[in-house]
């Protein structure tokens, strides 16, 4: 039977019918019917959720997304997901999606901050945006403007954001919310490799025998990864082991082998001890050759303080002045009397942070002052610092740290040491992290199948765009940085910038933006893709600075949040399939993808919120003279040299940036993108009305393509090499580099990395260009007279002390208090509390604490209660039986709820090197609500 | 042909289906209890400490004062008057679970008794609601998204006995060759039938569903001891009788005598 349409509603109207009265149909009819049905597409996409980066395939028909599945195809997940990636086909469609620009605005429909909302036109936003710009250029320069970046943007939004704000604007004051998340693993990872992102793949977790999860709870927050642990563990249950490291106890505590709860902070010296292990009892261990050959000791101050506001400040509230006095000065406890005994410190001292404006850096020394600088780190000292539990028994817990040891210098063990937040956001993260590389380069166990330390990245493009791209205050793509000219010099080439565009201050970061806000320095705000006035600690005065003060913030976002909340104007953004895009995964996989439908609403991608924005500045009002704070020349004005290199002045920023000649070279319709919707290109059916008030037809070339194209160029050649951008649409992502289209899986090692290989020293080549030329000294400091030190090639394995955070709990804040997430719901919640099967699962977020710390204080499971620090308070109800079961002294709060708005309790204390925000220690009371 | 006396006809056992369900009799309040959709069934879930369901129903006052005082509205009053009784307190998961308070409110406020306190506390005389048996929770495998292979565990996390009541269990996923599965384990001993389970999965009709203790479960005579496990021992009962003994021979000689169809013509 030739199957036709109507044959197709002849059958299709035969079996709905015969199903109504209990008749069955032939088979033969029933089949067809099921073959017509099948006309929708499928087409490959990602997860839109975290670091794991497992591939997605969607459905669509008639422009509608009706299914996704896990992709089979995809080596990451195999056609599985976790719930939330099992829910990535509602996740557009929330209720109260945001479809229309809103500005707040009187009765007249002009701008006022104390206005309400109201759906204005695009042409009046962008109108606004450019009027505000101007302003803030003009009374301020370029540092007058704070752009909060994310590890959630495409990277052609990622680099296009970046292209506009450093090469444009010439301001440096954008940063990801990836700073909350990955800064102190990239800190750590310039600061030992010289180049940034780890040195292994996935592929490890089928290889090695041992895992240990340091302040990483996968089970809950890389699920398809705590699957592939598992089935390693059931592979060969005896020899493969599982040590979960935490404050408290979480679901990873099910399938391990060791559960390790310790004292906040003290992975510090957990890490110690176990290099001590390895230096002082099992000096046989230390692969000699591998250090010799491929690695230097060094160290650095301490004196650096805790990245905290400066004291004195008018905005610091009185109840919080006792912690901010710490970063001046701070006396020093028992255990850090002993910690810092080798600098000359004891208990009682006062230390002053002398070096808490140059935290980074760090000088070579030699392998007997590393080894006198681990002499304290002995069993006895280390399991009574770091014991987390009152109630455990410390042999036992000794036992525990023994056995800890022992794993990872067994010899022929291979170990894999996985950590997220818990060493990131840390006020001695980049300390830590460069602890985990110092154990495993002693061993020899890096950047080998099996074996390595393993920074994972808990945001599902802090890799591939934040940190590739550079989207942070201090850097530029592919590593390279602001600060240094010649860098400067490559970007101004590949971008056709003048000589000198490019501001060479580095700008504000994350946590300094909003205070840059709250002092008045920045007026003009814009948050891409992510929720910094929920995202952020000590989040009351952040909100209020950006409500009260005089300033406009613009909030691109797909969904009303709290940051939403707090804007002046709001322009809705199309979602992950609604445009075409590319995400980099933890393992250094970057993966693209088509525009699946059309966006809903009038909301559009994100690209095209700056490209268009881009059309409302002419060169000649941005690229002359400019003050910088801090640059007592400022930055010169370039446009001479502009129209010396055949720029007119009364070109755009779009001209020169986006529609130039070599982004019109890729044409539009392209055979890549046949069938799919392209809204940048062409336009779509919707024909929004847009910027100009004219309806949206395109930019009439490829501009995704061009974008992917000139970012590359970037990193060719650099180590960070990428193919190009029409394989990445026919394959489930590659590893970079990716050199004659062969993808790197373990970086470093000159059997797998080209450019170890070219490196020509040996079975390894740290071949990272960062930081590689030092002073030497002693453990007390640089000796100049002992000249530098030339690294080239080689990683450093680092000397680094405990130390306590500069907030722990007292009498009047007796408890410690941590944050994370839960499985079910993604950061701030704006899109998964929005699915309703996931709302209902998890709808609040639930303060989990000690039974019997619980019972002592009078509360009982389910009672609200307040939960306050220095800085402000928010009621939760308290679970005492649930998911993550707290030791005494410590409770836990999710931090996806806006009802739950625990940012106003944590701290903005921030790791003084990577200036990362510890959001895992501040000191909490409780109390009936 | 066999004896029809030992066969009910199918006429009769339908009959008997209709008296037990009223549909014959009061047809009216039928539908409209099935317009208001509230029609408490066989499978609704009582408040902790209920009685056994005949008890209950002898004991229960409707006097409602349960409902108000659980602090969720976890407990509606039935509104149709058929074996579940109009007025009596019952609770659906799905919509909203019973909480497990420690202070278990609902029942020492009952006035009749048709929620037994003691049926709650511990030898001490503290409460402890984790003994409560509202029914008991079930797995359906096939429609289980973490059977699947997705990781979920939506159910075990949300179980107030986590790693009692709901246990995983890790199994290799020999398709993808190198994930696993964890799979949700209801362990009956533990569970309350509290429904969180139920409530919190996230497939459209949940995969984890807590029926009456009695649909739920089976029962494993006494004539066979597990010679394994000393204590299950406790379960002989010796109080007396032992195997019931046959009565005569007559089954045997009826038998006997009918040739019936052992030879064919």
């Amino acid at each position: 039977m030739k199957f036709n349409r109507r044959n197709f509603i002849k059958s299709s109207a035969v079996a709905s019918a015969a199903a109504a009265i209990g008749v069955g149909i032939p088979t033969e009819i029933k089949a067809m019917a099921g073959a017509a049905e099948a006309d929708w597409r499928w087409d490959k996409s990602v997860c839109r959720f975290c670091g794991t980066g497992c591939g997605i395939m969607v459905a669509t028909k008639n422009d509608k997304i009706v299914a996704v599945k896990g992709d089979p195809a995809a080596p990451v997940n195999r056609g599985l997901n976790c719930i939330k990636g099992y829910f990535n086909a509602k996740i557009m469609y929330g209720a109260d999606r945001l479809q229309k620009p809103l500005m707040r605005v009187d009765e007249s429909g002009n701008f006022s901050k104390s206005g309400k909302f109201k759906v204005i036109s695009w042409k009046q936003a962008f109108d606004e945006m450019e009027k505000q710009i101007k302003q803030t250029l003009k009374e301020k320069g370029p540092t007058g403007l704070g752009i909060f970046g994310s590890g959630q943007y495409t990277v052609q939004e990622g680099y296009a954001a970046v292209k506009l704000i450093k090469g444009g604007f010439r301001s440096h004051n954008i940063d990801p919310n990836a700073r909350h998340c990955m800064a102190s693993a990239v800190a750590g990872f310039i600061q030992t490799f010289g180049i940034d992102e780890p040195a292994g793949c996935y592929d490890d977790i089928e290889i090695t025998d041992t895992f240990t999860l340091w302040g990483a709870n996968m089970s809950e927050m890389h699920p398809i990864l705590w699957s592939r642990i598992t089935d390693r563990k059931l592979s060969a249950p005896d020899r493969v082991k599982i040590i979960n490291l935490s404050t408290y106890t979480n679901r990873c505590s099910d399938l391990a082998d060791t559960e390790i709860i310790f004292k906040p902070n003290t992975d510090l010296a957990i890490w110690n001890y176990i290099a001590r292990e390895i230096v002082y009892n099992h000096p046989e261990a230390i692969d000699w050759d591998f250090v010799n050959k491929h690695t230097i000791f060094a160290t650095g101050p301490v004196d650096i303080g805790y990245g905290l506001r400066k004291p004195g400040h008018p905005k610091t509230m009185e109840s919080e002045k006792d912690i901010i006095k710490k970063q001046a000065e701070k006396v020093l406890s028992a255990d850090e009397g002993i910690s810092l005994a080798y600098l000359g410190y004891k208990e009682g001292d006062t230390m002053e942070m002398k070096n808490a404006g140059a935290p980074q850096k760090h000088w070579k020394i030699s392998f007997d002052e590393f080894k006198k600088g681990l002499a304290p780190y002995t069993l006895d000292y280390v399991a009574k610092v770091s014991k987390g539990d009152k109630d455990e028994d410390i042999e036992a817990y000794k036992q525990k740290l023994q056995e800890l040891a022992d794993y990872y210098v067994e010899d022929g063990r291979k170990v894999v040491s996985f950590w997220t937040m818990g060493m990131n956001q840390h006020t001695r993260g980049t300390w830590v992290n460069e602890q985990s590389y110092m154990v495993h380069f002693l061993l020899g166990k890096q950047a080998k199948p099996g074996s390595g330390a393993f920074s994972l990245t808990g945001q599902p493009s802090a890799c591939g765009t934040a940190r590739e791209v550079g989207t942070f205050s201090h850097r530029l793509p592919a590593d390279m940085v602001v600060a240094n000219p010649k860098h400067r010099e490559v970007s101004e080439k590949l971008w056709k910038l003048p000589k000198g565009t490019i501001n060479p201050k580095p700008g504000a970061h994350n946590m300094q933006i909003h205070r840059d806000v709250e002092d008045g320095k920045i007026t003009f705000v814009w948050v891409h893709v992510n929720n910094p006035y929920q995202n952020t600690a000590n989040a009351s005065h952040w909100i209020k600075a950006a409500r009260e003060m005089d300033n406009f913030i613009v909030v691109s976002d797909a969904y009303p949040g709290i940051s939403a909340k707090v804007a002046d104007l709001i322009l809705p953004s199309a979602m992950i399939y609604e445009k075409w895009g590319a995400y980099g995964n933890a393992e250094r996989r970057t993966q693209h993808w088509k525009q699946q439908v059309t966006p809903v609403g009038d909301s559009m991608p994100d690209i095209w919120h700056y490209i268009e924005l881009s059309k409302r500045f002419t060169l000649g009002e941005v690229w002359g003279a400019q003050k910088v704070p801090g640059l007592d020349a400022g930055i010169p004005d370039v446009t001479a040299e502009a129209t010396a290199m055949g720029y007119n002045l009364d070109d755009t920023l779009y001209d020169v940036l986006f529609a130039n000649e070599e982004a019109k070279s890729y044409v539009w319709p392209d055979p890549i993108g046949e069938g799919f919707v392209n809204t940048e290109a062409e336009g779509d059916k919707r024909n929004v009305i847009g910027e100009d008030d004219k309806p949206w037809e395109g930019y009439g070339f490829f501009m995704q393509k061009y974008l992917w194209e000139e970012y590359r160029k970037f990193g060719e050649g650099k180590a960070h090499d990428y193919a190009d951008f029409d394989t990445y649409h026919k394959v489930r992502g590659l590893k970079w580099p990716v050199v004659d289209g062969k993808e790197t899986q373990w970086r470093f090692n000159a059997k797998y990395d080209p450019y170890a290989r070219k490196a020509d020293t040996g079975e390894f080549a740290f071949y990272g260009k960062a930081l590689k030329n030092l002073p030497q000294g002693t453990l007390k400091g640089p000796d100049a007279s002992q000249g530098k030190y030339d690294l080239s090639n080689k990683a450093k394995i680092f000397f680094r002390p405990y130390m306590d955070p500069p907030e722990m709990p007292s009498k009047e804040y007796p408890f410690w208090m941590s944050t994370g997430r839960v499985l079910e719901h993604w950061h701030s919640g704006t899109m998964t509390m929005r699915v309703p099967e996931l709302y209902r699962a998890v709808p609040e977020a639930l303060c989990y604490m000690n039974p019997e710390d619980a019972k002592e204080q009078g509360f009982t499971n389910g009672d609200l209660v307040w939960i306050e620090s220095r800085r402000g308070k928010v009621k939760a109800h308290l679970d005492l039986r649930g998911r993550n079961r707290c030791p005494k002294g410590l409770v836990y709060v999710p931090w996806f709820d806006e009802k739950v708005f625990i940012n106003k309790v944590c701290l903005d204390a921030t790791c003084p090197i990577s200036k990362q925000t510890d959001f895992k220690k501040c000191a909490v009371k409780l109390y009936k609500a | 042909m066999g004896d029809k006396k030992s066969y009910p006809s199918r006429r009769d056992a339908i009959k008997k289906l209709f008296k037990g369900t009223g549909y014959l009799g009061i047809s009216g309040t039928v539908l409209g209890s099935l317009a208001t959709g509230l029609a408490a069934n066989k499978l609704e879930l009582r408040p902790p400490g209920a009685l056994e369901e005949k008890d209950f129903l002898k004991a229960c006052l409707k006097c409602g004062i349960c409902v108000e005082a659980c602090p969720y509205d976890s407990l509606i009053l039935s509104k149709v008057n058929d074996e579940a009784g109009l007025g009596t307190p019952f609770f659906r998961p799905r919509e909203i679970p019973c909480y497990m308070c420690p202070e278990i409110p609902c029942v020492p406020v009952c006035p009749s008794g048709a929620l037994d306190i003691r049926k709650l506390q511990n030898v001490s005389g503290d409460l402890n609601i984790n003994k409560a048996k509202m029914g008991l929770a079930v797995v359906h495998k096939e429609t289980c998204i973490a059977f699947w292979g997705i990781q979920c565990d939506v159910c075990y996390r949300a179980c107030p006995l986590m790693d009692e009541a709901i246990t995983l269990e890790y199994d290799k996923n020999e398709r993808t060759g190198k994930h696993a599965f964890l799979k949700p384990v209801v362990n009956g001993e533990f569970c309350t039938g509290c429904g969180l389970c139920e409530h919190a999965c996230v497939t459209e009709k949940p995969a984890i569903k807590v029926l009456p203790i009695d649909v739920a479960t089976g029962k494993v005579g006494d004539h066979y001891i597990k010679g394994w496990d000393k204590l299950d021992e406790k379960r002989l009962n010796s109080s007396g009788k032992g195997q019931q003994q046959p009565e005569g021979n007559k089954d045997a000689i009826d038998y006997l005598n009918d040739w019936e169809d052992l030879i064919d013509e």
